[in-house]
C-alpha cells in the first residue's frame, strides 16, 4: 500500500466545507480548502436570518470564515477546480485548475481603488442578481480571502483589449492581465466532498410566472430581506413600493415526479415560515400567507416555531398546492390559484408579491465533480450513501457530507461535515501532525523594565482613509502624544514591503508598542501581530486604530470633523497600547482519553470512531446490552433487519483493543474540566478522560391515555415491528394513527421519525398481504426529504390518508376509529379495524437530567440536551470537551444519529489529538489576596470556568478555612463578564483591564477642545 | 458662534457591534462624527464604573451596544449587560443625567441599524444639550 499522505482535500467551501476543514485541521492533518468561487460561505453567508431562532446568518458564519482563513493547517485554494483524482484511499493525487483571477494576491490590500473606476456593472450573484457589481470584485463585504479577482467574462480589457481602468489605479501593481488558469497537483489522504446544493431554477414550471418581477424566489427574498442587500432590507416590489401582501407557494421543484423531482427539500417549510416571520417583523402591517400541502416542521424546536409564527405570529397557513399564479392583464398584479382543502372548489387569491419556495437540486459541478471522483449517484445526482455509513461513498477513502448526499438544513450538514472529517481522520490517523508545519518566531525580546517606546503607522489607504483625512495632520499630532517615539504615513500599512519596513523601524527605534491607524482589526490584527512577532515583540503590544470603517468611510462629506475624529481614535489606541501587558499562551498536559456514555448506535459510532484514531475509550451503557432504542425496531427503510447492522457494529466495538466496554454500569460521578475529568463508574472503578460525549438516546413513548392504548390491538410502531418480524399481524385492517401523545401540550415537538417509520410499516404490511385495508390517520405528513419516496410507494400501494386536526382528533373505541376527515370536507368515517397502530413520540430516557448535572450541561424544556449552538454547533456542548449525539439532542433517524455521532468523535478528537492543551492569552485571572469569596463570577460566566475553592488562610493571628474563586484557563474564553460583575475587582480581564478600558476612556476626554468651535 | 457638538463614548462589542460598524463603513453608509468607539470582547465586560467615568470624563452621552439576546459569541454574556445597562439607566435618572446612557442590540449584519443608532443617540443627546458635568 502506499504511504499514507496527513492531508485531506476538501471540495466546497460552503458551511459543510468549512466544518471539515477546521475540525481535520484541529486535529493535526493538513487541509486544502477547494472552492470554485473567489470566497468561502457559500449560501450560508447569503441568509439573512436562521430558523428556528432568528439568529443572524453572517454573525455566526463569520468568525468561521476568518478561522479557517486564517488556520495554519488550511490551504485556502479558492477560485480552483478540481480537474482530476487519481490514486487511493491513503494516498491520492487531485490536479486542481487555479483559475486566473488577475490579480497578484500577496499584492492586492483589496484598498478597493479599482472597484470606483472599473467602468463595468453585472448583475451581483450574491445579492441573487437584484442588484449590480463591478467586473473587478469581492463577492460579498465580509468576503475572506480579502482580494479582489477580476471577472474575465465582463472585464473590458480581458475582453476587448480596451480600458485597463484597475491597473492604471493600482498603487500595488496587483493587476495581471497576463494571468493564466494553472493546474497544480496536491498529495492526500482523503477527499471530502462537500459542494452543495444548486436552487431549483423555476422557470421551467411556467404557470408561476417568474419572469413577473414580483414574484422572486425564496433565495432572492433572503436577500430583499438582509439590510446587507440589494435596499437594504426594505421589501419592495419592482415598482418601489412597499408590499402589503405577500404569499409564500411551497414545494416549487420538490415533492414533483412530473418533472422528475420527487423528494421533498427538507429545508423549504422553515425558511418560508422564517421569511414570513422576519418580513412581519419589518413591518407588521404586513399580511402573510404560506401555502403548503404539509408543513414540514420535523427538526428540533421546528414544530414550537410554527406553532408561534401561526398562533402568535399570525401567518395563515392554507393547505393547498396552488396550481399556478395569473397575471391580470391590465393591472399586471398577481393572483394564486389554489384548490381549497376539503373541497373541489378552486380560489383565486390576488398577492403583492409572490415568493417562490424553490427547493434544493444537485449542482451540475457537483455532479460533474462526482464523475471526476467516479463516485455512485442515484438517478437525481445525490451522492449515494448507505443508511448505516451516510458519509461513505462507493470509493474508499472519498467521503461526502451536506447536501451534496440529499437535501438537509444547516445543523444536519454541520454534523455530517463533522462526521465526514471523522472518517477521514480516521484512515489517517498514524499520519496526522506529520505535514503540519510549527512556525518559528525570532525569541521575544525583553521589555519588562522598559518604558513605554510606542511606534506609530498611520495608513492612507491608497486614498481610502487620505482623501477625507488629512493624514500628516494626525502624523504629527500623534507625535505630541506621550511615548510616541515615533511616528510615520504609509501608503498602504498592510502591503508587504510595509510589513517588513514595520519590522525595521521596531529595531531600528527599539520600538516596545506599536499602533497602526488603518483599519478594522476584525481582518487586519492578526496580520499585523505576526509583523510585531517577526521582529521579537509579544503580539499582544499591537493595537489597530480603526479610522478607515468608523472614520473617513463614514465622514465622506466632512474631512475637518473626520480628522478630528482620526485623531481621537488613534489618541485613545496610544493610550491603550502604553498599558498594554505581555500575554502568553499556556501549554498544559491532558489526558488523550475518550467517554463516551449510551451504547445505543449514536454512542458505539462515536466510541468507535474515537477508537480507531488510537484514543483510549470508555464506552459505558447503563443496560445489560448494547444497541439502545435500535434494538426495539426490526427493519430499516432501505428494508435491511436492525441486527445487520448492529450484530457487526457490537462485534467491533467488543474487539477493538482501545475501547473498554461497561455494560449494567452507570457514570456516577464526574470532577474536573476537560483534558483531565476523572469519573466514577457504579462497579466502583475510577477512569480517567480528557473528553466526553453524551448519547443516551430517546425513548418510545409509552402512550398511556391516548387513542385506546392499553387494549390488545392497540399497539405502538416498535410492537408492530416486531409483529411484522413474527408474521403474527392477524388483521385485515389496520389504522394508524400519527402524533399519538405528541405535538401537543405536554411533548409539543414533533418526533421526526414517525411519519418515515410508519410509512417503511405501511409498506411492510401492504407487501405482506395487499389485500389488507390501511387507513393512515395524520396531521402532517413529514417524510422529509429523501423519505419522501416511502410516502409515494405508499400511496401507490392504496393506503389511504386522512388528515385530522389536533382539536378534532380521531376516537378509538372496541373494534373502530371515527375520523372527521379535514381532506374530504369534514366528513366523518368510522372504520372498522382489527389493529390500531400509535406512533408515539420518542422522549428522553429517564435520568438523562442526571447526565446533565454530572457534566453541568443544559438540557431543554423536553428534557432533551441542549447544544451549544442551535446551527453551528450541534454536536458541541458550551462546556469545552463535552458533545452529544443521536437521539439524546433530539429525536432522529439511524443515519443521522450515526452521521452526528461521528461528528461529535470528530470535535472530540480534535482536542484530543493535541499534543497539549493551548490557553488563550486573553483570559480571566482572579486574584486570591482581593477575592472574598462571593461567587458572582460563577453565576455569571457561561462555560463554568470560575470556581469556588475551600483554602485555609493562614495569618500570625489567626487562621480559617475560606472560599476562593479560581479560574481555569484552559476553558475561561475571555468574555470578561466575570470582571464586570466582580464586586471587589478582584478579576482581572487580561488585555482588556479596568486600567486599559480607564486609560481609553481617559484618552476619550483630553480633547483641546477644538470640537465645540466649529461652527 | 460655538455650536455644542455632543461628544459620545460608544461601546462596542467584537462579534456583533463592531462588526456591524465595520459594515456601515464597508458601504459608506454616513454618519454623524461624534462618537468614538471602545472596544469590548463581549458587552458583558463592560462594567457600570466605566460609564461613570465616561460622562465625569466629559462624555455627553453613552452608548452601549452589543449582539441581539440569543446571539452573543459568549451564549449569553448580553444577558447580564442588559440587565447592568438598565440599572445604569435608571440610576441615570436619580442623577439628573436621564437619556444620557443607552444600550442597543445591533448585529454584524445590521449597518443601517448601527447608522441609524448612532444618528438617533445623536441627536437626542443635542436636544439633552451639554452634560451637566462637563458645564461650567
Amino acid at each position: 500500500m502506499a504511504e499514507l499522505v496527513g492531508a485531506v482535500a476538501v471540495a466546497g467551501g460552503g458551511i459543510a466545507g468549512i466544518q471539515s476543514a477546521l475540525d481535520l485541521a484541529d486535529s493535526g492533518l493538513k487541509v486544502y480548502l477547494i472552492e470554485s468561487s473567489p470566497a468561502i460561505g457559500g449560501v450560508m453567508a447569503q441568509l439573512d436570518k436562521t430558523f428556528p431562532t432568528l439568529d443572524c446568518s453572517m454573525c455566526t458564519l463569520s468568525p468561521k470564515l476568518a478561522e479557517a482563513s486564517r488556520h495554519q493547517n488550511i490551504e485556502l485554494l479558492a477560485y480552483s477546480e478540481i480537474k482530476e483524482i487519481s490514486g487511493e484511499a491513503g494516498n491520492f493525487e487531485i490536479t486542481v485548475t487555479r483559475k486566473a483571477t488577475y490579480v497578484d494576491p500577496v499584492k492586492c490590500t483589496a484598498c478597493e481603488l479599482c472597484l470606483a473606476k472599473c467602468p463595468v456593472k453585472v448583475l451581483d450573484e450574491y445579492n441573487a442578481g437584484m442588484s449590480k457589481r463591478k467586473a473587478i470584485y469581492l463577492p460579498f463585504p465580509q468576503a475572506v480571502s480579502r482580494v479582489m479577482t477580476i471577472d474575465a467574462e465582463h472585464c473590458i480589457y480581458l475582453t476587448k483589449g480596451k480600458c485597463g481602468n484597475c491597473k492604471k489605479v493600482c498603487e500595488n501593481d496587483a493587476i495581471d492581465y497576463e494571468m493564466k488558469d494553472r493546474d497544480e497537483v496536491i498529495n492526500v489522504g482523503s477527499v471530502i466532498l462537500s459542494t452543495g446544493f444548486a436552487p431549483f431554477d423555476p422557470t421551467e414550471l411556467e404557470q408561476f410566472h417568474y419572469e413577473h418581477l414580483d414574484v422572486v424566489t425564496a433565495l432572492e427574498f433572503e436577500r430583499l430581506l438582509s439590510s446587507s442587500g440589494p435596499y437594504v432590507g426594505h421589501v419592495k416590489m419592482a415598482n418601489g413600493e412597499t408590499p402589503k401582501k405577500i404569499a409564500w407557494l411551497q414545494c416549487i421543484g420538490s415533492r414533483n415526479p412530473e418533472i422528475g423531482r420527487p423528494n421533498c427539500s427538507a429545508v423549504c417549510c422553515m425558511y418560508a415560515t422564517k421569511e414570513a416571520m422576519v418580513a412581519m417583523e419589518h413591518d407588521s402591517e404586513l399580511e402573510t400567507t404560506i401555502f403548503n400541502i404539509d408543513l414540514r416542521a420535523f427538526g428540533k424546536g421546528f414544530e414550537q416555531f410554527y406553532q408561534r409564527a401561526k398562533n402568535e405570529t399570525g401567518i395563515r397557513f392554507i393547505r393547498s398546492r396552488p396550481s399556478g399564479v395569473d397575471i391580470d392583464p391590465v393591472t399586471n398584479r398577481l393572483s394564486v390559484r389554489y384548490e381549497v382543502e376539503g373541497s373541489t372548489e378552486t380560489a383565486g387569491e390576488e398577492f403583492d408579491m409572490v415568493i417562490l419556495s424553490i427547493g434544493l437540486t444537485p449542482s451540475e459541478s457537483s455532479k460533474k465533480l462526482a464523475e471526476i471522483a467516479g463516485i455512485e449517484m442515484d438517478e437525481y445526482g445525490n451522492i449515494t450513501t448507505a443508511i448505516d455509513a451516510p458519509m461513505t461513498t462507493s470509493v474508499p477513502g472519498i467521503f461526502a457530507c451536506g447536501t451534496i448526499v440529499a437535501p438537509k438544513d444547516i445543523p444536519d450538514t454541520v454534523a455530517d461535515a463533522s462526521g465526514a472529517a471523522s472518517k477521514a481522520h480516521s484512515i489517517l490517523a498514524s499520519a496526522r501532525g506529520t505535514l503540519v508545519i510549527e512556525r518559528t518566531y525570532v525569541p521575544e525580546k525583553d521589555i519588562t523594565d522598559e518604558e513605554p517606546r510606542i511606534g506609530v503607522v498611520v495608513c492612507d489607504c491608497g486614498i481610502n482613509i487620505a482623501s477625507v483625512v488629512d493624514v500628516p495632520a494626525v502624523v504629527e499630532y500623534v507625535k505630541t502624544l506621550p511615548y510616541v517615539v515615533h511616528a510615520y504615513e504609509q501608503t498602504y500599512a498592510c502591503s508587504t514591503d510595509s510589513l517588513d519596513n514595520i519590522k525595521d523601524v521596531i529595531k531600528e527605534h527599539n520600538l516596545n508598542r506599536v499602533v497602526v491607524a488603518s483599519c478594522t482589526p476584525r481582518t487586519h490584527e492578526p496580520l499585523f501581530q505576526d509583523t510585531c512577532r517577526d521582529a521579537g515583540l509579544n503580539p499582544y503590544l499591537f493595537e489597530l486604530a480603526n479610522i478607515r470603517e468608523h472614520c473617513s468611510w463614514v465622514h465622506q462629506q466632512e474631512p475637518k470633523l473626520a480628522t478630528e475624529k482620526a485623531k481621537d481614535i488613534t489618541r485613545m489606541s496610544v493610550a491603550r497600547v502604553a498599558l498594554l501587558d505581555l500575554l502568553y499562551t499556556q501549554k498544559l498536559d491532558f489526558n488523550h482519553g475518550g467517554l463516551v456514555i449510551g451504547g445505543g448506535v449514536a454512542g458505539m459510532t462515536a466510541a468507535l470512531d474515537i477508537a480507531e484514531k488510537g484514543f483510549t475509550t470508555y464506552l459505558v451503557e447503563r443496560e445489560p446490552e448494547l444497541g439502545g432504542l435500535f434494538r426495539t425496531f426490526t427493519r430499516l427503510q432501505d428494508g435491511r433487519t436492525t441486527t445487520e447492522i448492529l450484530d457487526p457494529m457490537i462485534a467491533a466495538v467488543n474487539s477493538n483493543p482501545n475501547l473498554t466496554v461497561y455494560t449494567g454500569t452507570t457514570l456516577d460521578e464526574v470532577e474536573g474540566a476537560m483534558g483531565r475529568f476523572k469519573g466514577k463508574l457504579s462497579n466502583g472503578e475510577e477512569i480517567e478522560f480528557g473528553s466526553a460525549i453524551i448519547a443516551t438516546g430517546a425513548n418510545e413513548f409509552e402512550p398511556e391515555g391516548y387513542f385506546g392504548y392499553g387494549a390488545d390491538n392497540v399497539i405502538t410502531q416498535s410492537a408492530l415491528e416486531v409483529k411484522l418480524d413474527e408474521g403474527t399481524v392477524d388483521a385485515a385492517s389496520v389504522v394508524m394513527i400519527q402524533c399519538a401523545g405528541g405535538r401537543n401540550d405536554e411533548r409539543p415537538y414533533c418526533s421526526r421519525v414517525y411519519c418515515t417509520t410508519a410509512m417503511k410499516n405501511v409498506i411492510r404490511l401492504k407487501e405482506e398481504d395487499p389485500e389488507r385495508n390501511i387507513y393512515v390517520l395524520y396531521r402532517d405528513i413529514r417524510t422529509y426529504g429523501v423519505w419522501e419516496e416511502l410516502y409515494t410507494r405508499a400511496r401507490e400501494f392504496g393506503v389511504i390518508f386522512m388528515r385530522y386536526t389536533e382539536d378534532d382528533e380521531p376516537v378509538v373505541a372496541d373494534g373502530t376509529v371515527t375520523i372527521t376527515d379535514k381532506l374530504l370536507n369534514d366528513t366523518k368515517f368510522e372504520i372498522a379495524t382489527d389493529l390500531v397502530v400509535l406512533s408515539a413520540p420518542l422522549v428522553a430516557p429517564e435520568g438523562a437530567e442526571d447526565t446533565a448535572m454530572l457534566f453541568k450541561v443544559p438540557v431543554d424544556s423536553n428534557k432533551f440536551f441542549l447544544e451549544a449552538h442551535i446551527k453551528l454547533r450541534p454536536v458541541d456542548f458550551a462546556t469545552d470537551g463535552v458533545f452529544l449525539a443521536g437521539s439524546a439532542q433530539a429525536p432522529k433517524l439511524v443515519d443521522e444519529s450515526i452521521s452526528q455521532a461521528s461528528a461529535a468523535a470528530s470535535r472530540a478528537c480534535s482536542i484530543l489529538a493535541k499534543e497539549q492543551l493551548e490557553t488563550s492569552g486573553v483570559i480571566s485571572v482572579v486574584d486570591a489576596d482581593v477575592c472574598i469569596g462571593c461567587g458572582r463570577c460563577v453565576e455569571v460566566c457561561p462555560y463554568g470556568a470560575p470556581e469556588l475553592k475551600e483554602v485555609e488562610i493562614v495569618t500570625e493571628e489567626i487562621s480559617y478555612m475560606t472560599r476562593k474563586s479560581e479560574i481555569d484557563p484552559a476553558i475561561c474564553k475571555g468574555c470578561g463578564s466575570c470582571a464586570a460583575e466582580c464586586p471587589t475587582s478582584a478579576i482581572t480581564a487580561r488585555h482588556f483591564t479596568t486600567k486599559q478600558i480607564s486609560a481609553v476612556i481617559d484618552a476619550f476626554a483630553f480633547t483641546d477642545g477644538s470640537i465645540e468651535e466649529v461652527a | 458662534m460655538v455650536v455644542f457638538e455632543p461628544k459620545i463614548v460608544m461601546f462596542c462589542c467584537n462579534w456583533c457591534s463592531y462588526a456591524g460598524a465595520d459594515l456601515v463603513g464597508v458601504g459608506r453608509l454616513q454618519y454623524p462624527t461624534n462618537t468614538r468607539v471602545i472596544r469590548v470582547m463581549c458587552s458583558s465586560r463592560i462594567q457600570p464604573t466605566f460609564i461613570l467615568q465616561a460622562l465625569k470624563d466629559g462624555a455627553d452621552g453613552v452608548l452601549v451596544t452589543g449582539c441581539h439576546i440569543g446571539d452573543c459569541h459568549y451564549i449569553d454574556g448580553n444577558v447580564y449587560t442588559e440587565e447592568r445597562m438598565k440599572n445604569v439607566v435608571d440610576a441615570m435618572k436619580l442623577l439628573g443625567l436621564e437619556g444620557r446612557v443607552h444600550l442597543e442590540w445591533v448585529s454584524a449584519s445590521e449597518g443601517p441599524k448601527f447608522r441609524e443608532t448612532v444618528t438617533e443617540f445623536v441627536e437626542q443627546i443635542r436636544a439633552l444639550g451639554l452634560s451637566p458635568l462637563r458645564a461650567e
